[in-house]
């Protein structure tokens, strides 16, 4: 019974707030509205029993948001909502594509034969989850996260302004970076 | 462990005593330092009889919302932490839980900057958010290692890991930086620059009246619950002898509370730049070896 109190409150507020990231004037209230959304749609993976997932998507979601209203901020070209902003774009086009995705997705939903099972619920859903998506695939995915991190990795080393050659010299043979600012290590 | 419904109810004016035990020692050093008689919390009832200042086109639905957030994140960060038997909930991911209530901090510092449409807090805001991760990457693997020892994110079960040896003996880097990253997560001196002096007070430097206090008493919360964390993760939870298992919690939070609001004085804020390096350089590679080793002392077992 309350679990389905709960569900029917988050599903209503990650509903309206998400309507509420396109109603805004204001890039910081935008954000934090999708946050507010991300955070009611958590706590509908908690009523699952997926307590690692749920926390998670929280933890994550607060992180990303802070950031992204950084980033948005940034790009915008009223980030305050001084003026009349609007968030919406090409509207009757935007219309069209969503109502006919979300038409395949809901068709998609009730049309599939979802397999039923008399099983018991495992004790660690999360861990069930896991192992299924990544059991017999874990070399696969471990070079995948190699992969993933050396991308990172080099992504940052291309787009730094400044290298150790920059800092050190071009036979790295100084005592002491220079650095533009000071402070930190050895300085 | 053993979860009531009352522990909610008991959880936040438990909190808020430490609190205001917190900053009444606080006042007390600050008193001492400068030879005046010491009056903690008086700048309570200052606050509270205060007049709100208003700022231009202030976003006044942010500017609010970021302080109460701050309060019921740092209020919630301690469902999980035990006081000695007693918890008001035994999450099963209670250590993720704790972190995940944390960060909402990052949001509530730029949220109090952005909202009062003003440049110094503003300024500290996004401050904040730009040490974010030089805070949380370490103590995030300070946390993962005291679970990584207890083989569980339950805290139930990282006490129950510590019944023979506390975690401090064998992950003394992981206690050490969790201490370093729990002012810093809380925006505490020596790292209150988000609330800094230099920048005209940062976040705090349009907030006034009942705002300021909910502000202010947010990050005290918060400071509460990461030293009241500290107990579980690696001074054995309640263990002790003679008391009970709640007066050993009780004793030890405030022992690393005041450990913090001490350290906090002793040193001068900590300039950005300078944290950032040490943190990347020092802090997050000390942890990961630390991690190592726990992680081989678990295989070894």
């Amino acid at each position: 019974m309350w679990r389905d109190v709960v569900f029917w409150a988050c599903a209503v507020l990650a509903v309206g707030a998400a309507v509420a990231v396109f109603r805004v004037d204001s890039m910081a209230r935008a954000t934090f509205a999708l946050l507010a959304s991300f955070i009611a749609t958590a706590v509908t993976v908690l009523l699952l029993d997926l307590a690692y997932l749920g926390v998670l998507v929280v933890l994550m979601m607060v992180m990303e948001m802070v950031v992204m209203a950084v980033f948005m901020v940034m790009y915008m070209m009223n980030p305050a909502g001084l003026m009349p902003m609007t968030m919406v774009h090409n509207q009757r086009g935007a219309l069209a594509i969503a109502t006919g995705v979300f038409l395949l997705l809901a068709t998609g939903v009730l049309v599939t034969p979802w397999p039923e099972s008399a099983a018991p619920r495992p004790a660690d859903p999360a861990r069930q989850l896991g192992e299924a998506l990544m059991g017999d695939r874990m070399p696969t995915m471990i070079v995948l996260g190699l992969a993933l991190f050396a991308t990172m990795v080099s992504t940052v080393v291309l787009a730094t302004d400044r290298g150790r050659y920059d800092r050190f010299g071009d036979r790295l043979d100084r005592d002491h970076p220079h650095d533009p600012t000071s402070g930190g290590l050895g300085r | 462990m053993v979860e009531t419904w009352w522990g909610g109810l008991l959880l936040p004016p438990v909190l808020v005593a430490f609190a205001v035990a917190g900053a009444a020692f606080d006042s007390v050093l600050t008193a001492r330092a400068a030879g005046a008689p010491a009056r903690p919390l008086r700048s309570v009832v200052g606050l509270l009889a205060q007049r709100r200042r208003r700022t231009a086109a202030a976003d006044a639905l942010l500017w609010r919302g970021g302080a109460i957030a701050l309060v019921v994140a740092a209020v919630l960060a301690s469902a999980a932490t035990p006081l000695g038997h007693h918890v008001v909930g035994d999450l099963s991911v209670g250590v993720v839980w704790f972190n995940a209530m944390e960060v909402v901090a990052w949001a509530a510092v730029w949220l109090v900057g952005w909202g009062s449409n003003s440049a110094f807090p503003l300024v500290s805001g996004y401050r904040f958010v730009a040490q974010g991760l030089a805070y949380e990457l370490p103590h995030m693997f300070a946390l993962i290692t005291a679970a990584l020892g207890a083989g569980s994110l339950r805290v139930g079960d990282v006490v129950a890991a510590q019944r023979d040896v506390w975690f401090v003996v064998w992950m003394p880097v992981a206690f050490l930086v969790y201490l370093v990253s729990v002012p810093a997560m809380a925006f505490f001196r020596p790292f209150d620059q988000a609330a800094g002096a230099d920048a005209g007070g940062g976040v705090l430097a349009e907030l006034s009246g009942v705002d300021r206090l909910v502000f202010i008493a947010g990050r005290w919360l918060l400071l509460v619950s990461g030293a009241a964390m500290a107990v579980p993760l690696f001074l054995g939870g309640g263990s002790g002898p003679l008391l009970p298992g709640w007066a050993w919690s009780v004793v030890k939070t405030a022992a690393v509370l005041a450990l913090l609001v001490w350290a906090g004085r002793r040193f001068p804020t900590i300039r950005v730049d300078r944290f950032q390096e040490v943190a990347w350089l020092v802090l997050l590679p000390a942890t990961l070896v630390q991690a190592l080793f726990v992680s081989l002392v678990v295989v070894a077992r």
